[in-house]
């Protein structure tokens, strides 16, 4: 292997590249805080509700669950305007990815309203609380420390797999702009090794604030590692 | 709308529904080869990572580090990474093989930690038990532990290959003849893309919701001891 | 002739230090019993002996030779010469009976396939078993994998064979046949030491007791001479209470 590496582009360039990261750690908030909702929602909908609006709930989780991300933004990006319907990049980008997310979101949480037996409940009866007493320290602890651990790792994934989709529609995150960067000078591979590098560290220092919280907010040991 | 009811005749043709046919192929094998692959390597750096004493603390270090730099990476990233790096040690490597190799270094980082997660399961006392009569670690580590975890290995194994069927969508970016790369050469050429990526999208349905049934069913039948499994073969006189 | 020497071994869990100086010595087809309180240590001695646990002060020796174990070699040999039944049984759930007990002499000790079956199958008749070969562990009893792990052992064909609590999970009538088993084997000059709370069996089987207690050897000596005569306050209290039963 004759290749020389020369990081001296990347190092000027490097301001362009936090920009990105930036980019992509929003991207990645926004569209996991709406998946959240959206996974809430039918969750609890799976849970508790009647078997006619669990029937479509069901559907778009499969749905989206069993086909690329990719194709599914490809289909906002590049099919919508034939209705006349016309997004940014970043628009397709987000709400591909909220929907995304939602409907994995949905699977994790739904596991969570699952996980709360009867006889807890039935505990707090016993103690005497009353329904809202029952809900706020009964349920939600039990549901929070069940799926914190899953949620935590679900938003690495958006964060990481999920933003980096939309340098291929052109949203200029991280990859993106690793990708723009680098055609101008065919510095291929020190970009790309550079970006690696800088999801590495982004995302460890978004799992470390996660146990964090997870540790202040919920006593749940998520692992960093 | 209009646009698209008119294409549909046009757009099953004998020949496109050929060609995805052999795209759908192309990414179930490139799925295939690098998840047996990348499995296969991933029991490697579990065992690896499981070497005890001090002088093996570089080789441990080593594999915990892997994994946790290809989970943090995205695909995408190790895609284009894998393409440049491999095009400047041999510039004619097949994309097929620079898309398996890709998929590979992706899926050790995610199943190792299945691996490890399904042989700790398994209790201590059975290494123990294999210990004392002399076994080696290598021989009670597939031969005792492994057998044992299988239950728990498979299951979430078969759900992470789902996923790399899914992921493999972003290999299209190198020109590796899958189901995207398709979809979208077939949207280049005027199709309409809801036709086009709704097409696609079910060929990915088609490839993924059969086996992630498969992973659920395996869940629940794997999740039983085997003494409540054969219960009913064996009451039989 | 001293078969099997044990001295002021010590070993430790954390900072829990749960054997604390223990010496004794076994000789060629004798029966050492070791009795005490739960908690007192007997399997951990049990468990330095085969190198599960790490001693962390004295030696163990076989036959004159004492056993090194930070050197791999010479733990294999210790463990070629030893078989242990463990309390939990510990039987492979991954193999049927037959599996269990064939694996370790086909595969470590590379006797042929043939030889080795037949032989199981009479342990097997040997521990009341004959009819359970294709079974897997989680379809026992616990009594039934408590003489399927000893079947186990004894076709390893150890010099010293280990038996931590054999008796615990079998009916009267299978402790009959264990008995007579173990009886067998110590006619056949078979070394053993065993851990027991049946001091019955004990009484009747055992050439040497040891009374633990805390990790600390408190008394031993002939059956008679411990039973019948303990000298401690401690082994007096813990007789008088387990005999009463
Ligand atoms: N894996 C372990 N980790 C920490 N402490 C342990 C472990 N195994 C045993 N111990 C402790 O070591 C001490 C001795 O245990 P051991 O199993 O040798 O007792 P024992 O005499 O066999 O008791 P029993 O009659 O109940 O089987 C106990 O205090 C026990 O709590
Ligand atoms: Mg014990």
């Amino acid at each position: 292997m004759n290749y020389t590496f020369q990081y001296g582009v990347v190092w000027k360039n490097l301001g362009e590249l936090f920009d990105g990261a930036i980019l992509t750690f929003q991207l990645g908030a926004v569209s996991f805080a709406g998946g959240a909702l959206i996974g809430l929602f039918c969750a609890a909908l799976i849970a508790y509700g009647p078997f006619i609006l669990r029937l479509p709930v069901h559907v778009y989780v499969v749905a989206v669950t069993n086909t690329p991300a990719l194709i599914q933004i490809y289909f906002l990006y590049y099919g919508l305007p034939e209705f006349g319907i016309r997004w940014s990049s970043e628009a397709c980008l987000l709400i591909g990815l909220i929907l995304n997310a939602g409907a994995y979101l949905t699977l994790i949480m739904r596991a969570g309203f699952l996980s709360v037996r009867r006889t807890e409940l039935e505990a707090g009866q016993v103690l005497g609380l009353s329904i809202v007493q029952q809900v706020r320290y009964i349920v939600v602890p039990h549901i929070a420390k069940s799926i914190y651990p899953a949620m935590a790792n679900f938003f690495i994934v958006i964060l990481v797999m999920g933003t980096s989709i939309g340098s291929l529609i052109g949203v200029d995150e991280l990859t993106g702009q690793a990708i723009n960067l680098s055609s101008v000078n065919y510095r291929w591979l020190e970009y790309f090794t550079v970006v690696a590098l800088m999801y590495v560290v982004l995302t460890f220092i978004a799992s470390v604030g996660l146990a964090l919280l997870g540790r202040w907010a919920f006593r749940v040991k998520a692992r960093i590692f | 709308m209009d646009r698209l009811i008119e294409q549909i005749p046009r757009f099953f043709t004998a020949s496109n529904v050929m060609m995805l046919a052999e795209a759908a192929y192309m990414t179930l094998a490139i799925t295939v080869v690098g998840c047996l692959i990348g499995f296969g390597l991933a029991l490697v750096l579990v065992y690896l990572r499981q070497t005890p004493g001090l002088w093996a603390l570089p080789l441990r270090l080593v594999c915990v580090t892997y994994v946790e730099f290809f989970r943090r990476i995205p695909f995408l990233v190790i895609v284009y990474l894998v393409l440049f790096f491999i095009q400047a040690l041999t510039p004619n490597a097949s994309l097929f093989s620079i898309a398996v190799i890709a998929i590979c270094l992706y899926a050790i980082a995610y199943t190792a930690d299945i691996i490890r997660g399904g042989l700790e399961s398994v209790p201590q006392t059975q290494v123990e038990a294999a210990r004392a009569m002399n076994l080696s670690r290598f021989q009670t580590t597939f031969m005792i532990v492994l057998p044992q975890a299988w239950p728990v290995i498979v299951p979430p194994s078969i759900a992470f290959a789902v996923s790399f069927i899914k992921d493999t969508a972003l290999v299209s970016q190198i020109g590796v003849f899958e189901l995207t790369f398709r979809g979208k050469e077939l949207n280049n050429q005027g199709y309409s893309g809801v036709l086009v990526f709704g097409t696609i999208a079910l060929c990915y349905f088609i490839l993924s919701f059969p086996l992630t049934l498969l992973g659920q069913h395996l869940e629940k039948r794997l999740a039983t001891p085997r003494g409540q499994r054969h219960s009913r073969k064996l009451r039989r006189p | 002739m001293l078969h099997l020497g044990v001295n002021d071994i010590r070993a430790s869990y954390g900072a829990l230090e749960v054997l604390r100086g223990i010496s004794m010595s076994v000789k060629k087809g004798e029966i050492s019993a070791l009795v005490g309180p739960s908690g007192s240590g007997k399997s951990t001695v049990l468990r330095a002996l085969v190198g599960l646990t790490p001693i962390t002060g004295g030696n163990i020796e076989i036959a004159g030779q004492t056993i090194d174990y930070r050197s791999a070699r010479s733990v294999r040999a210790a463990r070629d010469t030893m078989a242990i039944v463990f309390q939990q049984y510990n039987l492979f759930q991954n193999m049927t009976v037959m599996g269990n007990v064939t694996f370790a002499p086909i595969k470590i000790k590379r006797r042929p396939v043939a030889e080795v079956e037949a032989q199981a199958k009479k342990l097997l008749d040997l521990v009341g078993l004959g009819d359970k070969h294709g079974a897997y562990p989680d379809q026992l009893s616990g009594g039934q994998q408590q003489r399927v792990a000893i079947a186990r052992a004894l076709a390893l064909e150890p010099k010293i064979l280990l038996l931590d609590e054999v008796t615990s999970a079998l009916d009267p009538e299978l402790v009959t046949e264990v008995l007579d088993t173990i009886r067998r084997l110590a006619g056949e000059g078979m070394t053993m030491i065993l851990v027991s709370h049946e001091m019955a069996f004990v009484r009747e089987v055992a050439n040497q007791v040891v009374f633990m207690d805390r990790g600390e050897i408190i008394e031993s000596g002939t059956p008679r001479e411990i039973f019948d005569n303990p000298k401690t306050d401690r082994a007096q209290d813990f007789f008088s209470k387990i005999l009463r039963h």
